[in-house]
């Protein structure tokens, strides 16, 4: 049998179903007398506890694995777990109708959901499934059911379920899992997204997949061109395998050359380093050839605790970075919190406009005593690699300076105290906002590397919120303005004897590549995950090719017209990438 | 108890954003807060409550509050209403 649904992330995988059903969690009508309700109520306040504390720990995992702005659903369902009315309904359902805490959450939770459900609108619909998430992991664990069905999965399938939320993918066992497909969702649904992060293929919208496959059937995925094939007849099942076959060696070659130096076929390398927000993700970059580390999110080390991290703390991480890397650069970009990545012990204000507020060197150059501390482990650790320090949301040469002073009382006082650190460890600036970028001719005099940040660049200069669907198509990182940007930035560090990486989102795209070659970037850092692919693209092609493509696509006129030129490019360069 | 009426400016309503804006911003006082759009009143501390009422852009609310803050509360709500919240 075939089904159609929508191609939620590329790829093709064929094995054994996992039904996994989250929907069902006990929670049977329950009734209790009421000399009992007091004990529900430890039971639930026990389950809230133990809630939170996992939606804080999911957080923190995806805020180290992935996009930040993914871990802003566990906000949301933090506020939910906080929500006095919700709360009280559920109380009082069990204190007067001696219902159970399961199941009087179970009540208070479908009360919400129908009432969402009856306003027809696409965020609403999402805000019942995030009911539906939190309150099913309240349940279980106030009835101690177990929560890690997905973790439990101990050989490869292909997971088949009605919906996967956040919670779901989160802990489940990433190397097993061929790939996704469900009943509901679309091509910016989670299931989606993550699948794309996770590099396997997942089809959506199938209807009622989730009750068609049963446990251990044999299907086929097609993430490409979104079916869904259940049990195939011979032939299909040999077309399909041959296929696979074909997407995992071209998969292959990209990672059997990952070790392989990024140098065009004219001889110019250039750094293809990893992304990292936690020590685990450091093995991921090496296992795929990263260069080095070109950003290194220290965020991990100050959430989910109730105080400031030690210098001590930071130092032993940072070390232990800088030696797995052998002499490879990692660059370190101090604290960049503030905005929407609030701290418990921090006390930050709300704010109209958080990506346009009191985040990162702001509130490091206010509070100098979080810092110099952080400085001064860095600067400790930089004798055991090669360290860079790399400063984030810096708006023009001022806040540079500032940040600089900083880092040299931090410097006098480790040698007043006879701490070695590398004197000339380099610093530089993540360039993010336009007039950062602007004014690279004046900065380059004072920083010793660019990065430039494409994600919340394109956001501030294409004034697109990214989170808002209804404007998220305009986030173009290939818009004429920001190539011009890019082009600028990259020119001034050039002239001025400094080099110039780039460390969003942009940086990991094949389409993006060659044009970024062209314009002279000498660093790209990515996730893992994309390492092997763009250094493939780099070696097929030669500099001066790259230049004139560059050269040409700047002459373009809108996004669209440059992202059809670069595919193009690569097609009549017989250039592959994923 | 202090009352005021206002009407939603921004354009996704009280939604999103700006409905966990409403809701930290409330939760900071120690009043007894409700929105009230024509006959439902919820809490204005509780997200599912201020989801749920559907605030869409142009919307006449009712905000009242009663407890040891109520005028600083009902003034604070009100101006980040005016001020579109954060659109």
């Amino acid at each position: 049998m075939i089904y159609d649904g929508i191609a939620g992330s590329e790829g093709i995988a064929a094995g054994r179903a996992y039904i996994y059903n989250n929907d069902q969690v006990e929670s049977n009508e329950g009734r209790i007398s009421s000399g009992e309700a007091e004990a529900e109520l430890c039971k639930l306040d026990e389950g809230i506890r133990k809630s939170k504390a996992q939606i804080e720990e999911l957080k923190k995992k995806v805020l180290s694995e992935l996009d930040e702005s993914k871990a802003m659903i566990f906000d949301a369902h933090m506020m939910m777990l906080e929500d006095p009315e919700f709360l009280e309904t559920v109380r009082e359902s069990i204190r007067a109708d001696n219902l159970n805490a399961a199941y009087a959450v179970r009540k208070a939770a479908d009360f919400y959901i129908s009432i969402f459900g009856q306003i027809e609108d696409d965020y609403m619909r999402e805000r019942a499934a995030d009911i539906k998430d939190v309150s099913s992991r309240l349940i279980r664990n106030i009835t101690g059911t177990p929560s890690d069905e997905l973790k439990k999965i101990d050989s490869p399938v292909i997971v088949v379920a009605h919906d996967l939320t956040p919670s779901d993918t989160a802990s489940m066992n990433r190397n097993l899992i061929l790939g996704f497909a469900a009943d509901i969702g679309g091509g910016t649904s989670h299931a989606a997204i993550m699948a794309k992060s996770l590099g396997i293929p997942a089809v959506l919208g199938l209807g009622n997949i989730s009750k068609k496959v049963k446990n251990g059937d044999y299907i086929i995925i097609d993430g490409t061109e979104g079916k869904v094939i259940i049990n195939p007849d011979t032939g299909l099942k040999e077309e399909y395998k041959l296929k696979i076959y074909e997407y995992k060696k071209q998969r292959k070659k990209f990672e059997g050359s990952a070790f392989l130096p990024a140098v065009t076929t004219d001889e110019r390398k250039v750094e293809i380093a990893g992304n990292i927000g936690t020590p685990e993700d450091i093995e991921s970059v090496i296992a795929r050839g990263g260069d080095g580390v070109g950003l290194f999110r220290t965020e991990f080390l100050y959430m989910d605790r109730d105080s400031l991290p030690t210098e001590e703390e930071q130092f032993e991480v940072y070390r232990k970075a800088a030696a797995a890397f052998e002499g490879k650069p990692v660059i370190i970009r101090t604290l960049d919190i503030g905005g929407d990545k609030k701290l418990r012990y921090l006390e930050l204000p709300e704010e109209m406009n958080p990506f346009l507020g009191w985040r990162a060197i702001r509130i490091c150059l206010e509070r100098k005593d979080i810092f110099k501390t952080q400085l001064r482990a860095i600067l400790r650790a930089s004798t055991y690699g090669n360290i860079m320090i790399m400063f984030p949301m810096i708006s023009g040469v001022g806040e540079l300076r500032a940040a600089k002073e900083v880092l040299e009382e931090a410097k006098s006082e480790l040698r007043r105290e006879n701490i070695e650190f590398n004197e000339d460890i380099k610093v530089g600036i993540m360039v993010e906002i336009p007039s950062a970028a602007i004014t690279a001719d004046t900065i380059a005099k004072e920083a010793d590397f660019f990065s430039i940040g494409t994600n919340d660049l394109c956001q501030y200069s294409l004034a697109v919120d990214r989170m808002n669907p209804k404007v998220s198509k305009l986030f173009q990182p290939l818009h004429p303005g920001i190539l011009k940007l890019i082009k600028h930035v990259i020119d001034a560090s050039h002239r001025h004897g400094i080099f110039t990486g780039m460390c969003g989102g942009m940086a990991g795209s094949g389409e993006a590549a060659i044009i970024l070659l062209g314009l002279g970037l000498d660093e790209y850092s990515m996730s893992a995950a994309s390492i092997p692919v763009i250094k493939s693209i780099i070696r097929n092609v030669s500099y001066e090719k790259a230049k004139e493509i560059a050269c040409h696509a700047l002459e373009l006129e809108t996004p669209e017209e440059v992202l059809e030129y670069s595919r193009s490019i690569m097609k009549q360069l017989k250039i592959e990438y994923i | 108890m202090i009352t005021e009426k206002v009407t939603i400016l921004n354009e996704t309503g009280l939604h999103a954003r700006p409905a966990s804006v409403f809701v930290n911003t409330a939760a900071k006082f120690k009043s007894d807060l409700t929105i009230q759009k024509e006959e439902k009143k919820v809490n204005a501390k509780s997200i599912l409550s201020v989801l749920g009422l559907g605030v869409t852009k142009g919307t006449e609310l009712t905000i009242s509050a009663e407890g040891p803050d109520e005028e600083e509360a009902v003034r604070k709500l009100v101006q980040l209403i005016k001020q579109g919240i954060n659109e």
